[in-house]
C-alpha cells in the first residue's frame, strides 16, 4: 500500500519541525528517511503512525486520507528505536499484543505469533523476558510485534541506532532479505547514509523540515540536488566560485561550469569535488591547485591525502587508490598538483554559506 | 525534595560507607544482574540511612579490606550501639510495658470496646485514605509524566504540600473551613452534617496528610519509563483503557504497592492533624494513636502500651512489606533500555 503525504507541516512551539513536506512512499518498496538529527524525518514518521497530529497538510494511505482513523484502523507497525518492548511480557506476549487487544481466538494468536517468531529466527525464546534477551534480539521481537497484525505499512525509526556496529550490519542485511521475502510497503528513519544506502530502494533527504531530494542510492549520491545533499553524503571539497561567462573561476583557477537548466548567468556559486575525484601529479597538469602534502593516511581500500593549498582555506582532502598512492610515493612536505576529475557546482543562495549547511 | 536520612552517613569517608551495611539492611540491595533496578527507587525510603550509602560507588582508594580491623570494628559498634539505644530500648520498652502486668490484661486492653471502636476507625480511615491515594497519586503521576501544560511546576510544588506542613495545620484548615464557625460550618450544620469532630473530619485529615505518598513514589518512575511502551501499543491496537490495564498498571505495580504501604503506615499512624479534628470522642472518634494518647494520660500504662505494640506491629509490617516489594521492583521493574 503507497503512503502519500501531501504538504505537511508541524509545529513545537516555535520549533518548526515540518517546513511543508511533500512526498509518496510507492507500494512495496523499502524508503529510507535521511538525515541528520533535528531534520524533522522522526515527526514525520510518528505523523504517519499517527502518533502525532500534523499542523497542516495530510497523510493518505493508499488515496485514502487518515486523518479521523484510529491507530488500530491504520493498521502501521511501528518499530522504535530503543525497542519499547512490555518488559512485564514474556517474548511470545510481546507478539501476541496486538491480537490480544484485538480478542482475536487463541489458536489463531498460537499459530500467529510461532509463525512471526520463526520468521525472525527466535522460535525457542517464547518465554524469556525482554530483559533477557540482547538488543539485536529485542529489535526483532519489536519487528515481529510490529508485524502481527498483517499491517499495510512498516514503520521503523531508527531500529538499528542502539546496537553495536557488529549486530547492526548483520540486522541490516536480514531486514533487506525479509523485505525482498514480504514486500512490505516500508518507511525506515535514519542517519546513517550507508544504512540507507545498504537497505532502501530509495532515499528521501532531508534537512531542516523539508525534503531536500528523493531518488534511489545512486541518483542521490552521483546527482545531488543540493550542496546539502553533496555535503551530507561523504566527505566533500568545498570551494566558494565565481560563474562568468559560462566559467567557474575557483582561487585564480577556472573550470567549465557543468551543465544546469536555465544556464548559468554570472554569479556566485559552491563548487564541490568529492576527494576520489581529486587526482594528484607530481608534475603541473592543467587546470590544477599546487599543494602541499600534509598527512597521508591508509584506510584499507583506499587512501587518504590531505593536502594544504595556499589558493584554498581549510585545504583539500583526496582519496587514492592503493596503487596509484604506491605509484606517487607521497610523504608529507611533497609538492603536488591537484586536478578535479569531476566537479559540481550549485548557486550559492541566499543566506546559504559554505560552513552553516545544518550539518 | 529528597529528604535524604541520615545526614551524618553522607559525611563519613569512602572507607567508612564499605563497612556500613555490616551494621544496616544489606538486603536492601537489588539482587545482583540489575544495577538499574535501584536507581529508580530513590525518593521515601525513610528507613534507609544506614543501606543508601552503600548504593554510591566508593572513589578509587585503597579498598576498604585494607583498612585497620579497630576501625571496622569501632564503626560496627557504633552503629549498632546506635540502632540498640534508639531502636532496640524503645521496642523492648514498649513491649515490656504492654506486657507489665500479664499477657491476659494485655489482650483486655486490646479487647476493650473503646480500644476495639479505635481499631475499627483506624481501619476504616486507612481503608478510605489509601484507595483514594492510589486514584489520586495515578492520576496526577499521570497528568505530570505524560501532559505538557502551564502550572505543571506548581501543581509538582503543591503535591509536596502536605509533607511541608505541620499535620496540626492540616487539622486547623480543615476546622477553619468546616467547623461549626468555618467557611463551609453553618451551610454543613445545616444540612445536618457534622465533620469536624465526627469521623469525616478524621478521614479528610488523614487523606490530606498522606496523599503525596503515591503521586511521589509514581512520579519519578514513570519519568524514568517514558512514554514508548504506551506508544507502542497505541500502534498496535489497543484502546486508551487497554493501554492503562495491559501496559501501564503492570509496570507501575510495584512503585504503586509501595506507595500505598507507606501510606497506609501514616494513615494509621497520624497524630497531630487527626487530633486537632476528632474531638477525642472516646469510641467515636478516636483512632489508635489518639486512644494510646488518652490511656497514657489515664495512667493506665499498660494498656497505653498495649495498644501502642499494634502500632509497632504495623511498623514491622510495612518494613517487611517495603523491603519485599524493594527485592521485587529490583528483580522485574527495572527499566531495561535508556532513553537518550
Amino acid at each position: 500500500m503507497s503512503i502519500e503525504i501531501r504538504g505537511v507541516r508541524k509545529s513545537f512551539g516555535a520549533f518548526q519541525a515540518l517546513r511543508g513536506v511533500d512526498l509518496t512512499v510507492p507500494s512495496g518498496e523499502l524508503t529510507a528517511l535521511l538525515g541528520p538529527s533535528g531534520c524533522g524525518k522522526t515527526t514525520l514518521l510518528r505523523i504517519v503512525a499517527g502518533l502525532e497530529e500534523p499542523d497542516q497538510g495530510e497523510v493518505r494511505h493508499h488515496g485514502e486520507p487518515v486523518a479521523d482513523a484510529t491507530p488500530r484502523d491504520r493498521n502501521v507497525g511501528l518499530v522504535f528505536q530503543h525497542y519499547a518492548l512490555f518488559r512485564h511480557l514474556t517474548v511470545f506476549e510481546n507478539v501476541a499484543f496486538a491480537l490480544r487487544v484485538r480478542r482475536r481466538p487463541r489458536a489463531e494468536v498460537d499459530a500467529r505469533v510461532r509463525e512471526l517468531l520463526g520468521l525472525v529466527q527466535l522460535s525457542g525464546l517464547e518465554d524469556r523476558r525482554p530483559a533477557q534477551l540482547s538488543g539485536g534480539q529485542r529489535q526483532r521481537v519489536a519487528l515481529a510485534r510490529a508485524l502481527a497484525t498483517r499491517p499495510r505499512v512498516l514503520l521503523l525509526d531508527e531500529p538499528f541506532g542502539a546496537l553495536d556496529a557488529r549486530v547492526r550490519q548483520d540486522l541490516r542485511r536480514w531486514l533487506r532479505r525479509l523485505h525482498d521475502e514480504i514486500h512490505l510497503t516500508t518507511l525506515f528513519v535514519t542517519h546513517d547514509q550507508e544504512e540507507a544506502f545498504e537497505v532502501a530502494d530509495r532515499v528521501v533527504l532531508m534537512n531542516r523540515g523539508l525534503v531536500e531530494q528523493v531518488g534511489t542510492p545512486r541518483q542521490v549520491f552521483e546527482e545531488p540536488a543540493s550542496p546539502f545533499v553533496m555535503r551530507f553524503l561523504g566527505s566533500v571539497n568545498a570551494f566558494p566560485a565565481r560563474v562568468v561567462g559560462g566559467r567557474a573561476r575557483v582561487g585564480g583557477l577556472e573550470f567549465d561550469a557543468p551543465h544546469r537548466e536555465g544556464g548559468w548567468s554570472e554569479e556566485p556559486a559552491h563548487l564541490f569535488v568529492r576527494p576520489h575525484e581529486l587526482e594528484l601529479f607530481r608534475t603541473p597538469a592543467p587546470e590544477s591547485f599546487a599543494a602541499t602534502v600534509e598527512r597521508v593516511t591508509p584506510l584499507g581500500g583506499t587512501v587518504r591525502v590531505e593536502l594544504s593549498a595556499p589558493s584554498v582555506e581549510g585545504g583539500l582532502e583526496a582519496e587514492l587508490e592503493p596503487r596509484r598512492a604506491e605509484a606517487l610515493a607521497l610523504a608529507p612536505g611533497d609538492r603536488v598538483y591537484a586536478a578535479p576529475r569531476r566537479l559540481r557546482l550549485f548557486p550559492a543562495g541566499p543566506g546559504d554559506s559554505l560552513t552553516s549547511s545544518g550539518l | 525534595m529528597d529528604p535524604r536520612p541520615g545526614g551524618g552517613a553522607v559525611k563519613v569517608t569512602g572507607a567508612v560507607r564499605e563497612q556500613l551495611p555490616v551494621a544496616g539492611p544489606a538486603s536492601v540491595r537489588p539482587p545482583p544482574g540489575d544495577g538499574a533496578g535501584g536507581g529508580a527507587r530513590a525518593p521515601g525510603a525513610a528507613g534507609e540511612a544506614v543501606g543508601a550509602p552503600a548504593e554510591r560507588s566508593s572513589r578509587p582508594r585503597r579498598p576498604a579490606t585494607e583498612d585497620p580491623a579497630w576501625i571496622r570494628r569501632g564503626l560496627t559498634a557504633l552503629a549498632l550501639g546506635f540502632l540498640a539505644l534508639f531502636v532496640g530500648l524503645p521496642v523492648a520498652a514498649v513491649l515490656s510495658e504492654a506486657f507489665s502486668k500479664g499477657a491476659a490484661l494485655y489482650l483486655a486492653a486490646l479487647r476493650e470496646p473503646e480500644a476495639l471502636a479505635a481499631i475499627r476507625l483506624t481501619l476504616l480511615t486507612a481503608g478510605i485514605a489509601v484507595p483514594l491515594n492510589a486514584a489520586f497519586g495515578l492520576a496526577a503521576a499521570w497528568s505530570v509524566t505524560r501532559f505538557r501544560y502551564r502550572g505543571k511546576d506548581l501543581l509538582l510544588s503543591l503535591i509536596d504540600l502536605p509533607f511541608g506542613v505541620s499535620p496540626v495545620i492540616a487539622g486547623m484548615v480543615i476546622v477553619l473551613l468546616f467547623g461549626a464557625r468555618g467557611l463551609l460550618g453553618p451551610w454543613l450544620v445545616a444540612h445536618g452534617c457534622r465533620i469536624v469532630f465526627a469521623i469525616p473530619g478524621v478521614v479528610l485529615a488523614t487523606v490530606f496528610v498522606t496523599f503525596p505518598f503515591v503521586a511521589r513514589e509514581l512520579i519519578p518512575f514513570l519519568e524514568a519509563q517514558g512514554t514508548e511502551e504506551e506508544e507502542a501499543a497505541l500502534t498496535l491496537g489497543a484502546s486508551g483503557w487497554q493501554i492503562f490495564t495491559r501496559v501501564t498498571l503492570p509496570n507501575v505495580r510495584w512503585s504503586l504497592l509501595y506507595g500505598l504501604v507507606l501510606c497506609n503506615a501514616r494513615a494509621m499512624g497520624e497524630f497531630g492533624a487527626v487530633s486537632v479534628v476528632s474531638g477525642h470522642v472516646r469510641g467515636l472518634t478516636d483512632t489508635i494513636p489518639l486512644h494510646v494518647e488518652i490511656l497514657y494520660d489515664e495512667y493506665d500504662f499498660a494498656a497505653a502500651f498495649a495498644v501502642a505494640s499494634l502500632l509497632l506491629l504495623l511498623a514491622v509490617l510495612t518494613l517487611a512489606a517495603k523491603q519485599l516489594l524493594e527485592w521485587r521492583a529490583g528483580g522485574r521493574g527495572a527499566p531495561h533500555g535508556s532513553r537518550s
